[in-house]
């Protein structure tokens, strides 16, 4: 896109007007500018006030006292020292990481593998619509219904114990399926693994077609194919899942709270057991250490793509 | 391209249609059990089949405020959806060129992306209560939910306008439309249809918002904190009705807004229809 042409008609019109005027450019580029910024202004605002103050607010609060009923401005380091000595910390981190390592590893295989077969197997664009949509609906509904879903399924006296039993797979219902690690893992991708799918059918639609039939021709197998051009021109897609993924599964507290029946830990429910407790400054440096930590990851995974290319 | 389906067309077919139902089959179970007798539980098997939970949605002991949530929460979608759409339209116009800061405001909504929901709740929650103001859905609930619906209709919008052909734009000022009477007249109808998407994302992302509602909606619940609170006391059926009820209305929604898109299209396709013939 040419940013110049969305400013080419005031040009147009001063160039009638002004034909003379030296430095009339840098007169239009000002009025552009000028207007791009009023367009904005609602939205910096917006974001000046509930992100970037709230943030701001975390880190100053991070730094300040409590007691059992209250917190008060100070400027100590105890709730840091607490947050880097104590043995909970690192544990807390390595399970939440699993957690995240789980999910991404199976959303990334199910999400390639869902569009791959829409965007090279389905052939006509109005079914590959169709079945995307089918795909993309869930994620339009409630996320704690969808994890609720899961009891009736996962229970002791659940539909995948009774199959199994049924089966004589098992002899005694299994007691880890549902409230465990494992239920949290399975919440998430099911969850999240449309934030997979979409981008990465995006990318995959872009791919000239004729790339594939000159691989073909040149005797290319299907493998090959699949290794040498599908899978680095879809890398863009990949990471751009992979940042939506990880960093919802990093700050989430509520579906490993939920889907663990509360055995399980992870960095966001640290976060919230100790906002529940009103200790807001623990909470405070245990958010700006976690906000550290996913902006890291973040910021290594945006070397590999430019999100603007993408959209 | 049309040869014969090979061996890995009806494997992925096959991976597909697993992944539809590990996608769907859980919320249809509820869906089923929500119908179960009075005295059915959680779980299979079903001993008989009634409304009887669906009754109980109706009585205030049951469910607690259910109704009110409902209520709290459609207002505040249709609050987020619409401020969503037009400061999307407005931000991917201004986009469209490089301004002084551009680059900063636009990896400040990646950011506003990426930022764990707890963060934008707990940091909301603390300005709330340092300037002691009363934290409200209506006010600070409305705020921190934007942070999360602005950035994917700021996205959409992005992607929209890559795609957008400014030769239309030349067009109608070559024929003297004002700045304004272009987009109001030539731009905005070009780009409705993505627009329908923009809603859509706002008011359902805003609609099922827990993370970021939790500290900043005040005493008075929207509907996935009271759904969720009802996950910790109540150990009935009325649960997958609530679910069942709730789904079935955001599927409503979805549905509108689709029904909506197609008929923009149809109407699209048949005043373009006849623009080439002419010269056919």
């Amino acid at each position: 896109m040419d940013p110049e042409q969305f400013c080419s008609g005031f040009r147009y019109k001063r160039d009638r007007t002004s034909i003379m005027k030296t430095g009339k450019s840098e007169v239009v580029a000002k009025a552009a500018q000028k207007l791009s910024w009023f367009l904005v202004l609602p939205l910096v605002l917006i974001l000046a006030f509930f992100l970037i103050l709230p943030l701001v607010t975390i880190g100053i609060v991070s730094f300040w006292d409590y007691n059992e009923w209250n917190f008060f401005p100070a400027f100590i380091f105890d709730n840091y020292h607490y947050v880097f000595t104590s043995h909970v910390t690192l544990a807390t981190y390595l399970k939440t990481l699993k957690f995240t390592v789980l999910t991404w590893f199976f959303c990334v295989t199910i999400g390639f593998t869902v569009a791959y077969f829409l965007a090279f197997h389905v052939r006509s664009l109005k079914w590959q619509i169709a079945l995307f949509l089918l795909c993309t609906i869930p994620f339009w509904t409630s996320n704690i219904i969808r994890m609720i879903s899961w009891i009736p399924f996962l229970g002791r006296n659940g539909i995948a114990n009774s199959i199994l039993l049924e089966m004589g797979i098992i002899e005694a219902p299994l007691e880890w399926l549902l409230f465990s690690d494992f239920a949290v893992v399975l919440a998430f991708v099911h969850l999240y693994a449309l934030f997979m799918v979409v981008p990465i059918f995006n990318t995959m639609m872009r791919i000239d077609k004729s790339l594939i039939e000159a691989a073909h021709d040149a005797g290319a197998s299907g493998f090959q194919i699949l290794t040498n051009i599908i899978i680095p021109l879809t890398k863009p897609g990949i990471m751009i899942g992979s940042i939506f993924v990880i960093t919802l599964v990093m700050g989430d507290f509520i579906t490993v709270r939920f889907m663990s029946g509360g055995q399980s830990a992870s960095v966001g429910r640290i976060i919230s057991n100790e906002i529940a407790l009103l200790q807001y400054p623990a909470a405070a440096a245990n958010a700006v250490v976690l906000l550290s930590v996913v902006i890291f990851m973040v910021a290594i995974m945006l070397r590999f793509v430019d999100i603007r290319k993408e959209l | 391209m049309m040869e014969k389906r090979s061996q890995s067309f009806y494997f992925l077919a096959f991976f597909f249609i697993v992944f539809v139902l590990f996608l769907y089959g859980p919320v249809l179970t509820i869906g089923i059990l929500s119908f179960q007798g009075p005295k059915g539980g959680l779980t299979f098997p079903m001993n008989g089949v009634s409304l009887h939970w669906f009754y109980d949605l109706f009585e205030e002991q049951a469910v607690g405020d259910f109704w009110g949530a409902f209520r709290r929460s459609f207002i505040l979608g249709l609050m987020v959806m619409v401020t969503t759409v037009i400061l999307s339209v407005m931000g991917g116009l201004a986009f469209r060129n490089k301004f002084n800061g551009s680059n900063f405001l636009f990896y400040l909504v990646i950011s506003s992306l990426v930022i764990p929901s707890i963060l934008i709740s707990l940091g909301v929650g603390l300005i709330f209560n340092i300037l002691d103001f009363e934290v409200h859905w209506s006010t600070s609930g409305f705020g921190a939910q934007l942070t999360w619906t602005l950035p994917f209709g700021l996205l959409i919008m992005f992607a929209v306008f890559n795609r957008f052909d400014s030769a239309y734009e030349e067009a109608a000022r070559d024929l003297g439309a004002s700045w304004w009477q272009t987009i109001r007249y030539v731009v905005l109808p070009i780009i409705a249809p993505s627009l329908i998407g923009v809603a859509l994302f706002g008011f359902t992302l805003s609609y099922d918002e827990f993370a970021r509602t939790l500290l900043t909606s005040g005493s008075r619940n929207t509907l996935p904190l009271e759904i969720f609170g009802m996950t910790t006391n109540v150990t009935t059926p009325v649960l997958y009705a609530l679910g069942t009820m709730t789904t079935i209305f955001s599927l409503l929604i979805i549905l509108t807004f689709l029904l909506i898109t197609y008929v923009f299209g149809q109407r699209n396709r048949r005043q373009t229809s006849d623009a080439g013939k002419a010269i056919l």
